[in-house]
């Protein structure tokens, strides 16, 4: 089987990412998306805390202590950049005005729920911080996530088993073996990576694909 | 004669007393009153609940008040994060009570609180467990949460200047929760960097109102 490494997954979700857009990048492997889109695209990235136009990372010793994305880590505004308080921040998440976030997963289920905010560990505190907004208000969301958990159990699923981050909310779903897009009909394989074939990917996932329209 | 400069911390918190509600602002470690949080550490309140996006990380702010077991309650929207150790320590043992809610929720309840609203409807949350036990209703065929708004005795905020009347300026994204705190308390109190003359910040870089300010104080060095 081919398996993608994260920033191969971010590489092939940037591919996707228009012209033009505004984009919310989740935290841990989203923010890499950035790295990826294509020369020449003009793309503007929200953070929830109060930025619109983030930029890289600072040069050490450059930091601005308050210039920080929803990950805690320094970054830069681009020109034309701008800020703005928390509230109007997720008016922006919640009113539809993003196009695109990229969420990370726990799990995703055949209708295009969301779970990526809990486990059922009680001991562990839960924290939920943007990503409910944004999987209920961004336009798409794309969800960049491993095919699998690390003991090789299906993410991609009937229905979620941790708690839900949102219903019906789900576009398409990067793994590392396959894009995925939620259709009406239900989850549709729209792209098989290397040498996967539509049987290996349905081995291990947790409800039923439709096969790649030919 | 409207002076609401204070000259130490001190002052700046008096009057916040144990059991009260203290929102305290900022993100990460971006636009916090460090400052303000030390004083009210030594202040002697207790039995605080804190209304804050985290629940502070490593021995520093937020998580100096855990340490020192003044806080019994943390509202926020992110409690869990890199070196959150006192917060984790006291919701393992069950000594901290934990309000959570989505982080727009959680900023429109406190605005909502500031602009005299009684509520509002919010499609965020709808069908998960966050929602559980609330009023909800569909509106154009789109399911909503009832929240209500989220208000403190006190709010203690952190901006880059201010003037004698409480207008705040903003360093970059050092604005995050600041401004619909200081909307939202009883009483704001507004750590800054620089206290200036009247006319002196941009009136179009009044990011937050002299209005919703009453207590203004500039830092002292004491972290």
């Amino acid at each position: 089987m081919t398996r993608l490494e994260p920033p191969q997954m971010a590489e092939r979700l940037a591919q996707d990412i228009p012209d033009g857009s505004y984009v919310n990048l989740g935290i841990g492997m989203p923010v890499m998306v950035a790295n990826y889109v294509p020369e020449g695209r003009e793309v503007i990235y929200h953070s929830e805390n109060g930025i619109l136009g983030v930029g890289p990372t600072p040069e050490p010793g450059t930091e601005d202590p308050d210039l920080i994305n929803a990950a805690k880590q320094y970054v830069t505004l681009i020109n034309g950049g701008c800020y703005f308080d928390t509230a109007d921040s997720f008016a922006m998440m919640r009113g539809g005005h993003l196009d695109i976030a990229v969420l990370g997963g726990f799990q995703v289920s055949a209708d295009g729920n969301l779970a990526n905010w809990a486990t059922d560990n009680e001991k562990y505190p839960p924290a939920v911080g943007g990503a409910m907004d944004l999987s209920v208000g961004a336009k798409t969301v794309y969800v960049l996530m491993r095919h699998t958990t690390k003991d090789g159990q299906p993410k991609i699923l009937d229905a979620c088993t941790y708690p839900l981050t949102g219903t019906r909310v789900v576009s398409r779903i990067y793994t590392d073996l396959a894009v995925i897009e939620i259709t009406p009909e239900g989850p549709r394989v729209i792209e098989l990576f290397g040498d996967n074939s539509f049987d290996d990917v349905q081995a291990v996932t947790g409800t039923r694909l439709l096969a790649p329209q030919t | 004669m409207i002076d609401k400069r204070i000259a130490s911390m001190r002052e700046a918190i008096a009057g916040i007393k144990s059991g009260d509600a203290v929102m305290i602002g900022g993100f990460g470690s971006s636009g916090i009153p460090f400052e303000l949080i030390e004083a009210l550490r030594l202040h002697g309140a207790d039995n605080l609940t804190v209304i804050s996006n985290n629940a502070g990380s490593h021995e520093i702010g937020i998580a100096t008040l855990l340490r020192d077991r003044l806080v019994s309650k943390v509202v926020c929207s992110y409690p869990r994060s890199q070196g959150s150790i006192w917060f984790e320590r006291m919701f393992e043992e069950g000594a901290i009570e934990l309000e959570l809610m989505p982080q727009g929720t959680f900023a429109e309840r406190m605005r909502a609180a500031g602009a005299g609203l009684g509520g509002f409807f919010t499609p965020t949350g709808y069908g998960t467990k966050l929602a559980d036990g609330k009023e909800t209703r569909e509106i154009d065929g789109v399911g909503y949460v009832l929240e209500y708004p989220l208000k403190a005795e006190f709010a203690l905020i952190k901006a880059h200047k201010g003037d004698k009347w409480g207008n705040l300026a903003y360093n970059t994204a050092g604005r995050n929760f600041n401004p619909v705190m200081a909307m939202a308390a009883e009483t704001t109190v507004a750590e800054v960097e620089h206290i200036v003359e009247l006319g002196e910040l941009d009136p179009e870089s009044v990011a937050t109102p002299g209005i919703f300010v009453d207590r203004i104080v500039a830092q002292e060095g004491l972290v």
